[in-house]
């Protein structure tokens, strides 16, 4: 894994300063979803050899959550934006 | 070649130029009964006793790089059967029976070593959680000793017992605990499944799976076509990538978990000895090394190497367990992928497809596992039932809520 972060926020930092969630490829079903929605938001995973998006919250830094889009074999990062911004919304 | 100490000596005096290799070279045959994917401990454990216990013949292991190049020869070498819960505990307790007999079964000298492994424990909560613990472990037939502060001062004098914030108040000690000889482990195993006419077939990877609607009839490879009955997938940290060419999502990522060698001492420590308040845990090899390791990285990774803010970690915690490791130089450390489940349990299971059999989730503690794995995977393989001890690994436990979560820690698999 790469050492240094790039966050939106706060630039270039050391990566313990973050913590990570897992995958932001699978999105929180509705409530009344079935079984089956939210077991494979739940539990079941891309798990990809490859390019992969995930939350990771800057704990030690803004704080903020944020969508980290990297390769999972030769670690090179290719964005991370924040989660807010990520999802369409406002920041 | 059976050995013996009449064979050793008889080398020894032709300058050791007449050893046979321990396991051919075969090309691929066009079909088998059974084709196992991962040529790992387990892969290989599952092809041993599918022939020798269950009389499975026609089998091949499809190993997509060099024998023991995965996880087997990678890991930090601890056996044990020291867990709480009940889906777990009994499946651990047959590993370690089998690991006992396992160099006369297979002679092959493992170097299986009941050095005793001890967790230590800190505080008041940790000791009540480890006696509940020990507790588990002697109603399932296995050892287990509670140890105060004194019993463990005279085991491990240099320890720091009087840390400020993680004081060590004793431990939870298995006797029958220890350490084997990794790479050992897959050439018993590889000699032994080849001497009873397994194929094991190196540097072939399996790149697709073949199917005539639900049953598959075989696996395409860089080494062509090779047809099936059954197909078992057996492959430690890339299960992911095997499962999903038949289909399947599983409940796991692969992560990195790193692992460090120093430089060779003068025998000091004698068990394994795990930190029970930060992620350290240490042994030491026979030629003097100390092996150690912590937690996983952390972060989903298919690259065997890991980050430096581990490393570091791993030191701190040494140090605050053995304040004499300030001083010690780490030789090497390097990285394996491990498949970390939902619920940091494995699966031992039969699939959404009839002839497809799927072992994987170990975590990083799938090597104690391996004659136990092998074993259950081929029962599950040969008999279509699981084996008494592996029948809560299925995988739809995640679906009706039957989750083995030794730590509690829900479903985030970077926390098991
Ligand atoms: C650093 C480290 C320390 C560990 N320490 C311990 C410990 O102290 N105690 C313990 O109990 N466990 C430990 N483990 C865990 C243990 O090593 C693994 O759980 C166990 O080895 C996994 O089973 P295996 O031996 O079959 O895996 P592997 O040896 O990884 O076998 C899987 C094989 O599948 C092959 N493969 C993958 N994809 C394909 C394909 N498409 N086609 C063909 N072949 C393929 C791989 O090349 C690999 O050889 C540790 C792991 C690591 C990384
Ligand atoms: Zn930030």
């Amino acid at each position: 894994m790469a050492s240094l972060i790039p966050c939106p926020h706060c630039g270039m930092r050391p990566k313990e300063e973050f913590t990570i969630k897992g995958s932001a490829d699978v999105a929180r079903p509705a409530p009344e979803a079935g079984t089956q929605d939210w077991l494979d938001y739940v539990y079941l995973r891309e798990n990809p050899m490859g390019r992969l998006s995930e939350y990771w919250h800057h704990a030690s830094g803004c704080r903020r959550w944020l969508v980290v889009s990297r390769d999972s074999v030769n670690h090179d990062i290719y964005s991370v934006q924040d989660a807010a911004q990520a999802k369409g919304g406002g920041a | 070649m059976r050995y013996s100490a009449l064979s050793i000596f008889l080398n020894a005096l032709s300058g050791n130029r007449h050893w046979q290799p321990a396991w051919r070279e075969p090309a691929p045959k066009p079909h088998y009964d059974v084709v196992i994917v991962g040529g790992g401990g387990h892969g290989l454990a599952t092809a041993y006793y599918l022939a020798k216990v269950f009389g499975v013949r026609n089998i091949a292991v499809l190993e997509k790089s060099y024998l023991g190049s995965g996880n087997i020869g990678r890991n930090t070498t601890i056996i044990r059967s020291n867990y709480l819960l009940e889906g777990n505990q009994p499946f651990y307790e047959f590993s370690l029976k089998l690991w006992e007999g396992l160099e006369q079964d297979f002679n092959f000298n493992a170097m299986v070593s009941q050095r005793g492994v001890l967790n230590l424990y800190h505080s008041d909560a940790q000791r009540d959680a480890y006696t509940r613990r020990g507790n588990a472990m002697l109603l399932s037939g296995a050892d287990a000793e509670l140890l105060d502060r004194d019993d463990v001062r005279r085991m491990l004098p240099f320890l720091d017992f009087t840390n400020a914030r993680f004081p060590i108040r004793g431990g939870l000690l298995q006797r029958r605990g220890g350490t084997v000889r990794h790479d050992a482990v897959a050439w018993g195993y590889a000699r032994g499944a080849d001497a009873l006419g397994v194929d094991i077939i190196q540097h072939c990877a399996v790149t697709g799976i073949r199917r005539e609607g639900d049953r598959v009839t075989g696996v395409d490879t860089t080494r062509g076509t090779i047809g099936c009955g059954k197909l078992a997938l057996s492959t430690a940290g890339h299960s992911s990538v095997t499962a999903s060419l038949a289909g399947l999502r599983l409940p796991v990522e692969s992560h990195v978990l790193q692992a460090f060698v120093s430089e060779g001492l003068k025998p000091f420590i004698d068990n394994v000895v795990t930190f029970g308040a930060g992620h350290f845990y240490v042994s030491q090899s026979d030629k003097g090394g100390l092996v150690f390791g912590g937690d996983i990285d952390g972060y989903n990774s298919y690259a065997r190497r890991g980050n430096l803010a581990t490393v570091e970690h791993v030191m701190e915690a040494g140090v605050a367990m053995i304040p004499g490791l300030s001083r010690i130089r780490a030789l090497r450390s390097w990285g394996g992928i491990v498949d970390m489940t939902m619920d940091g349990s494995p699966i031992i299971d039969k699939t959404h497809l009839p002839n497809l059999y799927l072992n994987a989730g170990w975590n990083y503690g799938g090597f104690k596992a391996t004659p136990a794995a092998g074993w259950c995977f081929a029962h599950l393989i040969a008999r279509d039932a699981p084996h008494e001890v592996a029948t809560a690994y299925r995988l739809d436990r995640f679906a009706r809520g039957y989750l083995i979560d030794e730590r509690g820690a829900g479903a985030q698999a970077n926390l098991h």
